[in-house]
């Protein structure tokens, strides 16, 4: 195959007139590789180039929290429990079927017959038993936030700390029978398994590239030899090589049991600029990229290329300060709400697919409640409700909001800032603007002290759980909110602990509520993020919570 | 000169010292840490707190430095925050690409700057003068990171003559050992790997030799002027000595030695500029590295990274020095 770009790019180099350019092309026309025709594809290049904004921070999975990671990792591994296509979802994957006992704390899994790992290794109940001590058994420095950031929030406890651990034991019923037993009720257990944290890896290559050698000091820990270039799981892809800070590329896995699609290699570009990704794209380097900001998504559909969008899984939302004096009063911040025209923010300003908020977890999640309480648009009782509050003539707020940042839930802070401050501005409210740089000194800014007042923030959601939304945000007194709500903390908390499905949809209902009279931000919106891919690519398998396997990817001649 | 050689080594340990001092207080000055950036929007204080006992940011900063200092000197850089790798391995990964990139630039800068510098005094209050002039200042002028956008949209977005980023075509089956591709690809034999892998370098390369570019045609020209007027060039020009002999023998070399001095300066220049450059283009260099560093507060990736880099610097303008004696025979002499 010959790409047009290279040619004229050859043209060029001559009309640069080097002579060393000029031997050179010879050879670029006569030596270029053909890569190579795969598999299914025929005569369409199986080779899939997407660009990463950054290198994964490691090959592991169990150790690895970022979205790079996860989307490398979700190529070459599967877990017990997958997702429905195109929702959050949990579905059977390599487990067929699961069983919950009554007392709740057991769980059989009934596991696929005849899937190997990209090794060789069977995947059966050993595997699944040898992957959930393996987390269950992580010492030290493992431990941390910065590493198994998953299992230490969702699973608390270790073997070295029982006394905290929901995970008990597992074992091995039949080849392909395993339980796995609780020590406390966990009722997003299922949902949680649908991470790539916990998707199940080879424990002989576990072994033998000694995963679980977190090396260095306790004050500088190195990475496995297997998380930087021996990941093994079962997934239609395998790890081929990574080039830090260029490239990482991996090959579809002969053997896999599913479906093997048309790709049958991928490269993950590391392109950290999203300015550079767009161009990219444009100059054919690349076949797809994430987080397209909406203003490039317009310019690129117009021009072709196909733009998907995910359902949004995702909250923006306008946080408040209850630290700052005026915000204190319920009523300014009913009148803040409702001095906010939520249509008008996300058709000006918000990719096409996102959906006006009006609570801070979005539709798909359990708990979201149809009936809430709403403070709709109303600028003139806005205004009265300021000056029941003692504001007749406003007043002015500091408004924190970050640059040049992109997030799957606020593409564009600038703009939503300039939208909003505006509408603020109309019933009395004068904005004082503060930006900063995203990372860490707006972070550090909102979430490290009391210094800001009315600001942008929000989450995306890993996967199906209203805790990780609602309890996140509100579960404990936090520097963002500046507030002390005692009832509402309880009452997550409960939420919380319960550990059937079916009682916690009421309950999160009613905090859904709780939270609309509290009023301690205006959720608003739920931002759709988009792709953007080259004109070969037919269709991409979105998903909400970004579990997106490139075996899906369908692409033409 | 070996003596003069060692003394300037030895004059190096202070500067470093000092340096590492500022940079160590420089990058925890820094609003916000690495367990923020880490840790991204949800970071509770707990997390936070735990992360930084991890790394022992929450030590003393006098202990904080003693332990750095303790390590410097045995050759320890630390592991990066980010990749979990050590500081000294990430920047030997990248620095071949960084030296490829800078060398290309500087060899631009020269090729072009030096005969134009000297056209332009040769032909001096003519229009190849005035147009070298225009041309210098607004290389001077325009921002590096403005002119790397305006290369890269014009060249590899519109037109699709040059690749638009990175440092070869991911699609090439290269094989890389040195680190420096270009010449991997003649090294193995792939010579289309080379060829990709320079087409990758001429806009970046272009961004980055600009500025370097227009103060070296500036100087050539004003030293050439210089020297044009001395007397033994009109002397030799008497004598009926030939008209290229002169501008060799006579004219540039003597007026090399202020350009010589400049290229040096400008290589520590050129390490800012493959910062802007090396992000706008993708390229996976030590520019790049660090810009990514200074934003989730990488502190050892900073701290090692300048150090290094200051090294450099400081080794280039030793050789600069000494290459004078070469260029002028009197400088050896005093």
């Amino acid at each position: 195959m010959s790409r047009p770009a290279t040619r004229r790019r050859v043209i060029a180099a001559l009309a640069g007139g080097t002579a060393a350019v000029v031997a050179l092309v010879g050879c670029v026309q006569s030596d270029r590789d053909e890569p190579a025709a795969g598999g299914e594809g025929g005569d369409v290049d199986s080779t899939f180039v997407f660009a990463a904004s950054a290198d994964p921070a490691s090959l592991d999975p169990a150790f690895a929290s970022d979205g790079e990671s996860f989307r490398v990792s979700r190529q070459i591994f599967e877990g017990l429990v997958g997702v429905e296509a195109g929702t959050a979802d949990p579905a059977p994957l390599l487990a067929e079927s699961w069983e919950q006992s009554d007392d709740g704390l057991s769980y059989t899994f009934q596991l696929q017959d005849g899937v190997t790992f990209h090794d060789g290794t069977d995947f059966d109940a050993t595997a699944v038993c040898a992957n959930f001590d393996r987390w269950y058994n992580f010492t030290g420095v493992a431990q941390a936030e910065s590493m198994a950031y998953y299992y230490t929030s969702l699973f608390k406890g270790y073997a070295d700390s029982p006394e905290d651990a929901v995970y008990d034991s597992c074992a091995v019923d039949d080849d392909l029978v395993a339980t796995v037993t609780l020590a406390q009720p966990f009722a997003g257990f299922i949902s949680a398994l649908s991470l790539p944290a916990f998707a199940m890896q080879s424990p002989a290559a576990l072994e033998e590239f000694g995963a679980d050698d977190v090396g260095g000091t306790e004050e500088a820990p190195t990475l496995s030899e297997y998380a930087n270039g021996h990941p093994v799981g079962t997934g239609p892809f395998q790890f081929e090589a990574w080039e830090r800070g260029a490239q990482l590329e991996l090959s579809a896995y002969g053997d896999y049991w599913g479906d093997q699609g048309q790709v049958q290699e991928i490269i993950f570009r590391v392109i950290d600029d999203p300015t550079a990704r767009r161009q990219a794209l444009e100059a054919g380097d690349i076949d797809g990229y994430d987080l397209v900001s909406p203003a490039d998504a317009s310019a690129l559909e117009e021009d072709g290329y196909l733009i998907e969008s995910r359902d949004p899984f995702t909250i923006l939302y306008l946080g408040m300060n209850q630290q700052v004096p005026e915000l204190q009063d319920p009523r300014v911040r009913q009148a803040i709400t409702m001095a906010i025209d939520r249509d008008q923010l996300v058709s000006q300003t918000l990719p096409e697919g996102t959906e006006v908020a009006n609570q801070f977890i979005p539709p798909s999640v359990a708990g979201y409640n149809d009936d809430i309480t709403e403070y709709a648009y109303d600028p003139d009782a806005a205004r009265a409700l300021l000056a029941d509050a003692g504001y007749p003539d406003g007043f002015t707020v500091q408004f924190n909001y970050p640059t040049n940042v992109s997030r799957p839930y606020m593409p564009n802070p600038e703009e939503i800032f300039t939208n909003l401050s505006a509408q603020l501005e109309e019933v009395g409210i004068t904005v004082d603007p503060q930006p900063n740089a995203w990372s860490p000194d707006y972070l550090d800014r909102i979430q490290g002290g009391a210094d800001h007042g009315l600001h942008l923030l929000g989450w995306t959601g890993d996967y199906n759980d209203t805790d990780n939304f609602l309890g996140v945000f509100f579960g404990s007194q936090s520097n963002e909110w500046g507030f002390d709500n005692q009832q509402l903390f309880d009452d997550l908390a409960a939420a919380r602990a319960e550990p059937d499905l079916d009682a916690q949809i009421p309950l999160y209902e009613a905090i859904n509520e709780e939270v609309a009279t509290f009023a301690p931000g205006v959720p608003l919106a739920h931002p759709a993020p988009s792709l953007a891919f080259s004109e070969r690519v037919e269709s991409y398998p979105t998903s909400p919570v970004n579990d997106e396997v490139f075996n899906l990817i369908e692409l033409s001649s | 000169m070996l003596r003069v050689i060692g003394k300037r080594l030895l004059l190096l340990v202070p500067t470093l010292v000092g340096l590492s001092l500022l940079l160590f207080l420089w990058v925890r000055a820094l609003p916000g840490g690495p367990a923020t950036a880490l840790l991204g929007e949800r970071a509770t204080p707990e997390a936070v707190e735990r992360i930084n006992a991890l790394y022992g940011f929450d030590r003393p900063l006098w202990e904080q430095y003693v332990t750095y200092m303790g390590r410097l000197l045995t050759g320890d850089f630390g592991v990066s925050i980010e990749t979990g790798r050590p500081v000294l391995e990430e920047f030997a990964r990248r620095f071949p690409a960084t030296l490829e990139l800078a060398t290309f630039a500087i060899l631009f800068a020269v090729l072009i700057g030096v005969p134009l510098g000297y056209l332009a005094a040769k032909h001096y209050g003519r229009a190849i003068d005035h147009g070298s002039v225009v041309l210098s200042l607004l290389g001077i002028v325009v921002p590096v990171f403005f002119l790397a956008f305006i290369l890269k949209y014009l060249f590899a977005v519109q037109l699709g003559w040059f690749p638009p980023d990175g440092r070869q075509d991911p699609r090439i089956d290269a094989t890389h050992f040195t680190g420096f591709w270009v010449l991997d690809g003649f090294l193995t034999g792939e010579l289309d790997a080379a060829g990709d892998a320079f087409l990758h370098l001429v806009l970046p390369g272009i961004a980055l030799g600009t500025i370097p570019l227009a103060i070296i045609v500036r100087i050539t020209r004003a030293s050439v002027l210089d020297v044009l007027g001395a007397d033994y060039v009109r002397t030799a020009r008497s004598k009926g000595i030939l008209e290229s002999t002169i501008r060799d023998r006579f004219v540039l070399r003597n007026a090399m030695l202020p350009v010589v001095t400049t290229i040096g300066l400008q290589v520590g220049l050129l390490i800012s500029g493959a910062v802007l450059t090396e992000t706008v283009f993708a390229f996976s260099g030590v520019g790049q590295f660090l810009a990514s560093a200074i934003f989730s507060r990488d502190f050892p990736v900073l701290q090692g990274f300048i150090l290094f880099i200051a090294v450099g610097y400081a080794l280039i303008n030793l050789v600069v020095d000494v290459s004078y004696s070469f260029i002028d025979p009197r400088v050896r002499v005093q």
